[in-house]
């Protein structure tokens, strides 16, 4: 068999000659669905020889719930208990992007208070889920207490969502029109708070993780993607960055008030996983910065909901459409096609892990050794459960 | 520069149907003979490099899949929806595998949750979401899910199904939904 590397290898998508297992020189692992070292539930066929990986296959369908078909047979407002259950981690984009489709092909325009707190509620999620992934990445290469510090932080903002939204995890926010509620008193003072311990924090995690001689010896060099590689594998988000792109929809596309926010484009050139992580962690930065830029912009007062049909009874008009967002790991959409009923015709639910987890894992797993496939698979940061829908 | 484009289309490929739709999507229709060519030349000759998504719409009532290839130009911004329509009877499409890497992802779940076929698309038939399914696909329309859940996994005492957008209005809010306009 022959490991397809290289610059001209990125267009060659023909699958690989079957290992002949029989002839006692290969051995077949699953790597998940039940490990610590998978990303949510999901597993890895890979065949090793030695303890290098010759042959890697994603398997997904642990946690296909139907949702695309769930939400043919729901109204409209139904379906934002349904939406928001596709990435746990990070169901802020699937209830945004959900009402913005929605938005979209009705007309409605949500106030601008509504959109400053979206805007703010997305960047928490991004911050949240960062936190979530540091200690994932740490985890993967031994270092559980950044793992641990990190969580606990994700968990001061999931205590400041429940402030927010009333929920910490599911928060059906954001609807059709705009949000559900303002902000509650104290709020501002309580997230700024935050936002200078979690820098303490980050700094700290930049020593301890970032500058640690065995993270870097493990990440540099590993999961290599190569500009080539960007896109004909559809890679979006920080994996894109890392290796050179800058292309962000917050800038490229905007969206909600971020052409009113102070940013620019982070972007690295290694393509490894030392650099995605590094990348990772200035973004992390990044987001909490634009909080403290939301914070100061957002208005105090004004509506924050569009004038709206009855929700029961409302009858979205005949359309088609598709919306994005810049999620933590690229870009998150949502199709959406309407016939005029009280129900959506069709929703496409286009998550970055799609491409990462499956066509990208498989390539790059490939020469990869053993011990390093956890690292390698969150390195690329993947959400099974926007893979099936 | 996109009415230039797209008038070459017209004239190249007959596609019809081109419309506009917000926030910013131009989407157009293409016959399915010409579909992946026309496909090929927006990648290699339009810079429309990036791959968003393909899905399909079952439109059940006309007989027909729609097929949706979302296409990205990252230079000049813009988002193209290419519309493919096949016969639900006859439901096969020329493979794009060759152009992107996740596009024999998309094809092998579209043959799983809609029944199309790509005829040379790689690992086709391997399961994708469901192991072992042996009925219709489930995402056809005329999939009926409480009755296959009723079949294959039976009555249990106790139990009631209540579809969701009537239980809502009629038993929920009885004086504000039920039958009210």
């Amino acid at each position: 068999m022959t490991l397809v590397t290289g610059h001209s290898a990125a267009l060659d998508f023909a699958q690989p000659d079957p290992v002949d297992l029989s002839s006692g020189k290969y051995v077949k692992l699953w790597q998940g669905p039940q490990h610590p070292g998978i990303t949510g539930n999901m597993s890895l066929e890979l065949v090793l020889d030695g303890d290098t990986i010759i042959e890697c296959k994603t398997h997904v369908g642990y946690l296909h719930r139907g949702f695309e078909k769930l939400m043919e047979q729901r109204t409209f407002i139904q379906n934002f208990t349904v939406v928001c259950r596709i990435a746990v981690p990070e169901p802020a984009f699937n209830e945004y992007l959900y009402a913005a489709a929605i938005e979209a092909i009705s007309g409605v325009q949500s106030p601008p208070r509504a959109q400053w707190l979206r805007t703010l509620n997305l960047e928490m999620m991004r911050l949240a889920s960062f936190l979530m992934w540091i200690g994932g990445q740490g985890g993967a290469f031994g270092q559980y207490t950044v793992a641990n510090w990190s969580l606990t932080y994700r968990d001061y903002v999931l205590d400041l969502f429940e402030e927010m939204t009333g929920a910490r995890i599911y928060h059906m926010y954001m609807v059709p029109g705009g949000v559900r509620a303002g902000l509650p008193a104290g709020f501002e003072k309580r997230i700024l708070k935050l936002m200078d311990d979690t820098d303490k924090l980050l700094d700290q995690i930049e020593r301890v993780m970032y500058n640690n001689v065995v993270f870097k010896a493990r990440a540099k060099g590993l999961g290599v993607i190569t500009r080539e590689m960007v896109d004909p594998y559809g890679v979006v988000g920080p994996n894109a960055r890392a290796s050179g792109f800058r292309r962000d929809l917050r800038k490229d596309e905007p969206y909600l008030v971020y052409d009113q926010l102070d940013f620019n484009v982070i972007s690295g050139s290694a393509g490894d996983a030392y650099e995605r992580a590094y990348l990772r962690l200035q973004e992390t930065r990044q987001s909490v910065n634009l909080i403290r830029q939301v914070i100061a912009g957002a208005p105090s007062d004004g509506p924050f909901q569009a004038d709206m049909p009855n929700l029961l009874h409302w009858k979205v008009p005949a359309g088609e459409t598709y919306v994005k967002a810049e999620c933590t790991r690229g870009e998150y959409g949502y199709y959406m096609v309407t016939d005029g009923t009280e129900i959506v015709r069709r929703v496409h639910v286009r998550g970055p892990s799609y491409t990462h987890a499956i066509a990208l894992m498989e390539r790059l797993a490939v020469g990869t050794n053993i011990a390093d496939i956890a690292g390698l698979m969150v390195s690329l940061h993947t959400y099974p459960p926007e893979i099936e829908r | 520069m996109m009415s230039e484009l797209l008038d070459r289309l017209v004239r190249d490929f007959g596609v019809t149907d081109i419309t506009e739709r917000p926030p910013a999507i131009t989407t157009l229709k293409v016959s399915k003979e010409n579909g992946e060519r026309l496909i090929r030349e927006l990648r290699d000759r339009e810079g429309f490099t990036h791959l968003n998504f393909i899905a399909c719409t079952d439109w059940i009532e006309d007989g027909i899949f729609r097929l949706i290839y979302m296409l990205h130009n990252y230079d000049s911004k813009q988002n193209l929806g290419v519309h493919i329509d096949i016969k639900r009877d006859h439901a096969e499409m020329t493979s794009i595998h060759t152009l992107w890497a996740q596009a024999w992802t998309y094809q092998r779940e579209l043959r799983e949750m809609y029944g199309i076929h790509f005829p040379g698309s790689p690992r086709l038939e391997e399961d994708f979401c469901l192991e072992g399914w042996d009925a219709m696909p489930p995402m056809r329309r005329d999939f009926d899910t409480a009755k296959y859940s009723a079949e294959r996994f039976g009555h249990r005492e106790g139990r009631v199904s209540l579809v969701p957008r009537d239980h809502m209005k009629v038993q929920l809010y009885p004086n504000r939904g039920g039958d009210e306009s």
